[in-house]
């Protein structure tokens, strides 16, 4: 199927976001990341495992009437860091944003490691995860020095 | 606030140099000459989970030099119990002291405390993390044995998962160009991310289970102890903590010069025969606790250790 076919297997949205390059498979970790569940209200799309010329394969969402913060898009980077995100509004793309990866990912996840000092939830630090290594992404937390598996973060987002 | 969180935090050089004012520091730790480089500062020691020697050899390394201590105390009497976080304590600690030696069950404990706090913060053991000051004692004790610490053959025998005295030893006896052999069961491996560090670093890292083996090559042999604990049940223990028990006549084949070194304490992972071979260096290594620590408090104060110092070694 062509591009522009899987395309079509979402109708455009009036207002919203997509996120389009999401790694293929990797849509609901989006999801998740962004709070997204079946208890908002907003109508979401999704498809996945569709053919990119880029990626090879790629997830696509459409969430409509929300637009993401930069926060959001920071919570992006650790799952799908070259996804490309456009704010919608009345039918036309209105605003593009980029997703950065920063050499420290603060306050978006707790460290993954049981033990760590950053467990307790009363210690008042910022969670600090240090980026090792970007293809594949790697991080390691800044007080116990872990690497962490990025699955497990996402069920760590703060 | 600069401390002592990880090996990382120190250069070779400075590795060198701290260890060259501890070589000097030496008569003043065995109390044969007072040196009062530290009156007039305090120690703060904070020690959340049980400590012995490293302490004692903080607090003794700090009145050697003048200076004096005040210590958390036990951890049920203080406001830990009470749900203070660690960030509160450090505060308040900080206020009161000029610098601080901490442990903590909990990894990366150090590293926070260090971010929270205005004085220099000296790691006495993280959870199963880091223990840098006991590898400058470490360090200290195999370059007087050796003369010097570059392409030794250093084998760490036992626990290397859980031990945290061999992930800093390790990072650094690399780091000196040392070949480093690891010799535990296959359950106390050490972790794959510290095998990871050290082969970045471009080291060679070799791993058996087989520690008799390597006796005959070792310039030093590090042991620690194997805990029962981390074993499912009492036969799996007893069917690999045979292997990693040195007794005098394991010894037969070894270099003159090789030394045997344990963090301590002890339980039966070296026979007392082996107390009285040439290579026992436990107990040595043990006071060179006090000396390390010395040298380590004036360097991240900011004191400088004298050139020459009497009855010691000069530059």
């Amino acid at each position: 199927m062509s591009q522009e076919g899987s395309m079509r297997r979402v109708t455009a949205i009036k207002n919203g976001t997509v996120i389009d390059h999401v790694p293929a498979g990797k849509a609901l970790s989006v999801l998740k990341m962004l709070g997204v569940d079946g208890n908002m209200s907003n109508p979401v799309s999704l498809v996945m495992n569709v053919p990119s010329q880029k990626m090879g394969g790629k997830d696509i969402i459409k969430v409509e009437d929300r637009e993401l913060t930069q926060h959001e898009l920071d919570r992006l980077a650790l799952v799908a860091p070259d996804a490309s995100v456009a704010i919608i509004r009345a039918y036309t793309v209105a605003e593009k944003m980029e997703i950065n990866l920063t050499e420290e990912v603060v306050n978006v996840a707790r460290c993954t490691f049981s033990n760590c000092i950053t467990t307790n939830p009363m210690e008042p630090l910022p969670h600090r995860l240090i980026v090792t290594k970007r293809e594949p992404l790697e991080l390691r937390c800044r007080y116990c020095g872990k690497f962490q598996e990025i699955d497990k973060l996402v069920d760590n987002l703060l | 606030m600069p401390g002592l969180i990880t090996m990382d935090d120190l250069t070779n050089e400075e590795i060198i140099s701290i260890l060259d004012d501890a070589e000097r520091l030496l008569p003043v730790a065995k109390g044969e000459t007072y040196l009062p480089l530290l009156q007039g500062k305090i120690l703060g020691n904070l020690f959340f989970e049980p400590s012995t020697r490293t302490r004692m050899s903080f607090e003794t390394a700090m009145k050697r030099l003048g200076g004096d201590v005040v210590n958390l105390g036990d951890v049920k009497t203080s406001s830990v119990v009470k749900g203070e976080t660690l960030f509160d304590t450090i505060q308040m600690v900080d206020g009161y002291t000029d610098i601080i030696a901490m442990r903590h069950p909990r990894q990366g404990a150090a590293q926070y405390a260090c971010d929270s706090a205005r004085v220099p913060i000296l790691n006495g053991g993280d959870g199963a993390g880091h223990h840098p000051t006991q590898t400058m004692l470490d360090l200290f004790t195999i370059r007087r044995a050796h003369g010097r610490l570059d392409g030794l053959n250093v084998v760490l025998a036992g626990d290397l998962r859980y031990g945290r005295t061999v992930h800093s030893l390790s990072h650094a006896l690399v780091r000196f160009g040392c070949n480093v052999t690891f010799a535990s069961p296959e359950s106390l491996r050490m972790p794959v991310e510290i095998v990871n560090d050290l082969k970045a670093h471009g080291a060679e890292v070799y791993e058996t289970t087989n520690l008799l083996e390597q006796i005959n090559a070792a310039d030093v042999i590090y042991m620690t102890r194997i805990q029962k604990e981390r074993f499912p049940d009492e036969d799996e223990y007893a069917k690999v903590a045979g292997a990693y028990k040195l007794h005098a006549r394991d010894l037969d084949g070894a270099k003159e010069n090789m030394i045997i070194m344990h963090p301590l304490p002890r339980v039966d992972e070296i026979h007392p025969s082996v107390d009285l071979t040439r290579h026992a260096s436990y107990f040595e290594q043990a006071f060179n606790g006090v000396v390390a620590r010395m040298s380590l408090m004036c360097w991240l104060l900011g004191i400088k250790v004298p050139e020459t110092i009497e009855g010691g070694a000069s530059e």
